[in-house]
């Protein structure tokens, strides 16, 4: 190697002369990236206990500063949309029901309205069958919220507020329990009402839970408003204002959070919500804060709607009177569980031959819906659920499609969490409260 | 899992053999709409002999609205008119059906559209509620639509489009420029239908796994499934079951 490599050289009366500039830096800092060779890309997930089921992140971090996030998504894919369209009108309500697993009661509905509409019986469905929904749908969201508030505590780094959590929400599964049979997963709201009249002893543990809930709110609020480190882990963390929501397609307590009074339930109102008194809580700061404050609030709104619905009930119907939509069974305990009623097995089966064909055909076969799209959509606790339900005609669904607001509202991550922490990757994330079962369907 | 032979299994009806255009890997199956590969006896009818009433309807085709279209629909149809000079070209139909409205938009047009719906003062539709597609296989030749629902929180109005594409030539713009919140829907869309969005920043699969092949929501790709054992009878996958037409 020679000198030249290092100094320019010239020949001078005295000799060569070099001249070292060691000005090669420009060389060596050319090979480096002082910004990206920092970086390191961290996996997340898909198995995390922080992630809020199976979302996988992949970070691109500099130190503990998020510089890149991506969000991956579809390990909980399930092709509920695909199979819909191979089962008749009514069995779809029991594969809706499993899509956001926390809020079975608004898919379901959501689904019910769609098909009504398509039917063209939205007049027909009865009072108490519209106010059932709206009692079951009210408590639904209090569990939802519930289980956001116990998770994000938790992931937080809040355990007992976990434990409290569930607790309550236990209370409301048992309530649907004693109504639907089932704590989740319930396909109760069916297209043309609901499957079963509710109990006089849920009435009875519903009254009681509204006794006992704003108790148990005031316990959390104690337990975290006030708590130095939540304040510190929520406060100005994840922050998304009104205009990134929106342009994000993000509705819910989210938005909400952001300034935005926009709740279907108020907005466009179905299910008779225009009838009821409640308020829409907002907040300003569109941070985690914010959000935890909304969705306690609304814990508070939907139980004086709830307690509003069930001073409604009068008796009466709980399915349409059409009987080529309405479902011919009519439930009761057995002593193998909840089936049929004997006797009505004993009427179809021994006293008349039409209302056998009648159960066979629409059992078996299903009701025809007239072609035609149409679109619903309602306030879920985690945004606007939205359902494009298309027919052709058939007793199947020709096209199914949920707009679930996990997903649209998971888009809004990186927006949430570029430039902040990595802690508060898992705060922001949180705070939009994605279900994967809904999200991935 | 093999493809299926003239099997006689199911209760001793002919299944059809393997339907020309299948490929291997999943279970073949001829397309819903085919009424070939459907019905207990090749019946084409209904096959319904009890008389129950409720079964043979007519059916109600959908046809393109004339005005006055009423409600909102008529306000914002003039807007639109108003705001936008290609409208008489990009606007194929109208159609009014269960108090919804849906504007037929010639596909290379819906992001021009949607700029226009979204920023006209007197539209003002905000926020792009759904993105999504059906697939019309046999009704019609650009079997593809890709659906969008436009909500105006300013006016409370809600308005559908749909663009129309063929499963030859799947490509329209993307609309993520005008509403960030289409880019997953329309990966989503590209994922179950193979539409492509021409100019989506990074078009790829979202919910199946990315070396998938095939578009699981076409209605030519089939359901899949393998046949269960059930107190010793054979239940075959749901594509597969005898059906009603």
């Amino acid at each position: 190697m020679s000198a030249s490599n290092y100094a320019t050289e010239r020949e001078t009366a005295e000799g060569k002369v070099f001249t070292v500039t060691g000005g090669d830096w420009d060389v060596v800092l050319s090979g480096t990236d002082p910004i990206n060779d920092e970086r390191i890309v961290v996996n997340m997930g898909p198995q995390h206990p922080s992630t809020h089921g199976v979302l996988r992140l992949v970070l691109e971090l500099e130190g503990e500063t998020v510089r890149e996030l991506r969000s991956v998504v579809g390990y909980l894919h399930t092709g509920i949309e695909k199979n819909m369209e191979f089962r008749n009108w009514v069995q779809g309500s029991a594969f809706v029901t499993r899509m956001d697993y926390l809020a079975p009661l608004f898919n379901e509905t959501a689904y019910a309205l769609a098909v009504e509409k398509l039917l063209g019986i939205e007049e027909q469905i009865t009072e108490r069958a519209t106010t059932i929904r709206v009692l079951m749908m009210e408590l639904n969201r209090i569990s939802s919220h519930l289980v956001w508030v116990a998770t994000t505590a938790m992931e937080l780094g809040a355990i007992n507020m976990m434990l409290y959590g569930f607790r309550e929400r236990e209370y409301v599964l048992e309530i649907f329990e004693l109504i639907t049979g089932l704590r989740m997963n319930h396909a109760y709201v069916r297209p043309g009402g609901v499957a079963q009249d509710v109990p006089d002893e849920a009435i009875a543990k519903i009254r009681d839970f509204l006794k006992l809930m704003p108790k148990k709110l005031a316990e959390y609020e104690k337990m975290l408003s006030g708590q130095p480190i939540w304040l510190e882990r929520t406060q100005n963390v994840g922050v998304l204002d009104a205009t990134g929501c929106l342009a994000m397609g993000v509705t819910g307590p989210v938005l909400r959070s952001a300034g935005l009074a926009w709740d279907l339930r108020k907005t466009m109102p179905y299910c008779g919500y225009e009838t009821y008194e409640f308020d829409v809580p907002t907040h300003t700061d569109g941070d985690v804060w914010g959000r935890y404050l909304v969705r306690l609030a609304e814990i508070r709104e939907s139980l004086k709607l709830v307690e509003q619905a069930v001073d409604r009930l009068r008796p009466g119907p709980v399915m349409v009177a059409d009987r080529k939509i309405a479902w011919p069974a009519q439930l009761a305990i057995g002593v193998d569980g909840m089936g049929n009623s004997l006797e009505h097995v004993a009427k179809i089966m021994g006293q008349s031959m039409e209302s056998l064909i009648h159960h066979f055909k629409l059992v078996t076969e299903g009701f025809r819906v007239p072609p035609g799209q149409v679109y619903v959509g309602i306030e879920a606790p985690r945004g606007e659920l939205g359902v494009h339900a298309v027919s052709d005609g058939g007793t199947r669904p020709y096209r199914v499609h949920y707009r679930e607001p996990s997903f649209v509202n998971l888009q809004a991550l990186p927006a949430m969490a570029e430039g902040g922490l990595i802690a508060d990757v898992i705060a922001g994330g949180a705070s939009l409260d994605p279900v994967m079962g809904g999200c991935d369907r | 899992m093999s493809a299926p032979q003239n099997r006689t299994d199911d209760g001793g009806v002919p299944v059809p053999v393997t339907p020309a255009g299948a490929t291997g890997g999943a279970p073949a199956e001829l397309p819903p709409s085919s009424p070939a590969g459907r019905g207990m006896f090749g019946d084409q009818g209904t096959g319904d002999v009890s008389g129950y009433g409720g079964l043979v309807r007519p059916q109600r085709s959908i046809e393109a609205a004339t005005r006055p279209y009423g409600g909102y629909f008529d306000e914002v149809a003039d807007a639109l008119e108003e705001a936008y000079p290609a409208f008489g070209e990009a606007i194929e139909k109208v159609v009014v059906d269960r108090g919804e409205l849906t504007l037929h938009i010639r596909s290379e047009r819906i992001a021009e559209v949607c700029q226009v719906m979204r920023d006209d003062l007197s539209l003002r539709f905000e926020l792009c509620s759904s993105v999504s597609a059906v697939d019309y296989l046999g009704a019609d030749t650009r079997r593809l639509h890709v659906v969008y629902q436009l909500t105006s929180m300013t006016y409370r109005r809600q308005v559908r489009l749909e663009a129309a594409v063929s499963a030859e030539e799947p490509h329209l713009p993307s609309v993520t420029s005008i509403y960030p919140t289409a880019d997953w829907q329309e990966r989503e869309a590209y994922d179950m239908f193979g539409v492509i969005f021409d100019g989506h920043p990074g078009l790829t699969r979202i919910l199946m796994p990315d070396d998938w092949e095939g578009h699981p929501q076409r209605k030519d790709y089939p359901l899949g499934g393998v046949p269960v054992e059930y107190k010793g009878a054979e239940i075959p996958p749901p594509d597969r079951r005898r059906s009603y037409q």
